[in-house]
């Protein structure tokens, strides 16, 4: 079996005739944290949608364990399902916090998850507020909510998109202890999409720089962040203007 | 006046048969066409607030003129396709209502209760967050509960475009009175008994059925009022 859980083989993601994202190869390792960085506008939410089969490649073919997903063939539902994303604006049901983060479980019917559930609300320091309506909660818990929605899935991979924009400095630090545990203890593979330089450099292990929907460098973290080859990820790495 | 004020109040209170034969008869037909509007509006309501196709505009466009079809017109329009030349009439089957029966009554009222059960339920699914679709695929979800789950997030304007469609034929005099004849012991509802017991005189009666319909249009108000308070509160 592939090292890598993700494979991307030219990969285009067009819109209106604007090519988005183009992604000549990309393989994403098992059990691994990858950063994707970069500014707004660079494709980085475009890439999650398709590594989350939201949306297929308009063309290119994207490897997924051994199944194969591209304009004309979806990703089957229950592959589909190993994959979450946490998005960066959690969009909550209007009901309790216990009912959203039961709802992924309610949808592949899982009716008896009851002390799992209960476990995730303690990790994400939620189980006081699990009868609260979820729509009364401040923006941090609020993301924890939708965190823990995604942890009680067990998933293979999980998807962060700007998971900690416009939190305060404590609900970062909780949600990248989360994080680094889910993928320390469960071998989770992460894929951390941020234009926060400093947080993939705190949680990745491999990273990227996805520049006007083309990657510019692919490398392990330390060289990523410290010796990086291109030039327009020195520049971003160094926080300059590249774009 | 007075002396048929408190008849009235009389004839509510002693529960007078003919009194409630009228009401159970309304009850009866604007249930079922409620219920028949429901079954339709609701999936075409969501299908339309969710999907995106060639022609959407002028569906919804049709939708939109039938909220506001005059019910006389939508009489006129059932007692044509239903009367024995008309295109449904003449086939003779006997799942096509004919005209002057209850079953008649209900198609009328279906016609225009199912535009705004479908229009307000349209409006009620497209004011859920966007982003709401995106994160239930994310976690899983089929396009069935996607739909479903859409729906249940916007279920106070769905109850609310029901009860809307109910106010708008329970108190629907012109289509029913087209359709059904107004016969008595078979299609005489409150709003066509009104007009009759009106022109012979028997105020009495005629402001009984008054009375419950303004009760029964006044229930309908309240709830939507509280439902539409208990989301304002938010």
């Amino acid at each position: 079996m592939s090292e890598f859980i993700y494979l991307l083989r030219n990969v285009t993601k067009v819109y209106d005739g604007r090519c988005v994202l183009r992604v000549d190869y990309l393989g994403i390792r098992q059990g691994e944290i990858f950063a994707v960085v970069g500014p707004s506008g660079a494709g980085k939410s475009t890439l999650l949608r398709l590594l989350n089969f939201l949306e297929p490649p308009t063309t290119g073919h994207i490897r997924f364990l051994d199944a194969e997903f591209n304009p004309v063939q979806p990703m089957p539902l229950e592959l589909r399902r190993r994959v979450t994303t946490v998005f960066q604006r959690p969009v909550l049901l209007d009901r309790s916090v216990w009912a959203n983060v039961t709802y992924g479980l309610w949808l592949r019917g899982q009716r008896d998850s009851d002390a799992l559930v209960q476990a995730v609300l303690d990790q994400v320091g939620l189980a006081a507020l699990a009868h609260q309506r979820a729509r009364t909660l401040s923006g941090g818990e609020a993301q924890r909510v939708a965190l823990a929605r995604a942890m009680v899935l067990q998933p293979d991979v999980l998807l962060l998109d700007e998971p900690t924009a416009n939190l305060d400095p404590y609900n970062v630090g909780l949600i990248e202890d989360i994080v680094r545990a889910l993928n320390r203890d469960h071998g989770v593979t992460v894929v951390l999409v941020t234009h926060n330089v400093f947080q993939a450099r705190r949680l990745a292990h491999r990273a990227a720089l996805l520049l006007g929907g083309e990657l510019i460098e692919v490398a392990e973290a330390e060289v990523f962040f410290q010796s990086p080859r291109d030039p327009r990820t020195k520049a971003f790495v160094r926080g300059e203007m590249v774009y | 006046m007075w002396q048929s004020l408190v008849r009235a109040i009389y004839l509510i209170l002693t529960r007078d048969a003919a009194l409630m034969e009228i009401v159970a008869l309304s009850l009866r037909v604007t249930g079922t066409a409620l219920l028949c509007s429901t079954i339709l509006g609701i999936p075409l309501g969501v299908f339309l607030g969710l999907k995106r196709f060639i022609g959407r505009r002028m569906v919804i466009a049709l939708m939109y003129t039938g909220m506001g079809f005059p019910p006389v017109v939508v009489g006129l329009f059932v007692y044509m396709l239903l009367s024995r030349s008309g295109p449904l009439g003449r086939l003779g089957w006997p799942i096509i209502p004919s005209l002057f029966t209850p079953a008649a009554m209900v198609v009328a009222q279906t016609i225009i209760a199912f535009p705004m059960v479908a229009g307000f339920t349209m409006a009620a699914v497209m004011s859920v967050d966007p982003g709401l679709r995106q994160q239930v695929q994310a976690l899983g979800a089929t396009p069935w509960q996607t739909a479903l789950t859409i729906l249940l997030e916007a279920r106070i304007g769905v109850i609310t475009s029901i009860i809307a469609g109910f106010g708008s034929i329970i108190s629907e005099v012109g289509a029913v009175m087209m359709v059904g004849g107004n016969i008595e012991h078979s299609t005489r509802v409150l709003t066509t008994a009104i007009v009759l017991e009106t022109s012979k005189g028997d105020f009495s009666l005629a402001m009984a059925l008054g009375l419950i319909l303004l009760g029964l249009a006044f229930v309908t108000n309240l709830s939507m009022l509280r439902l539409q308070g208990r989301a304002l509160d938010r």
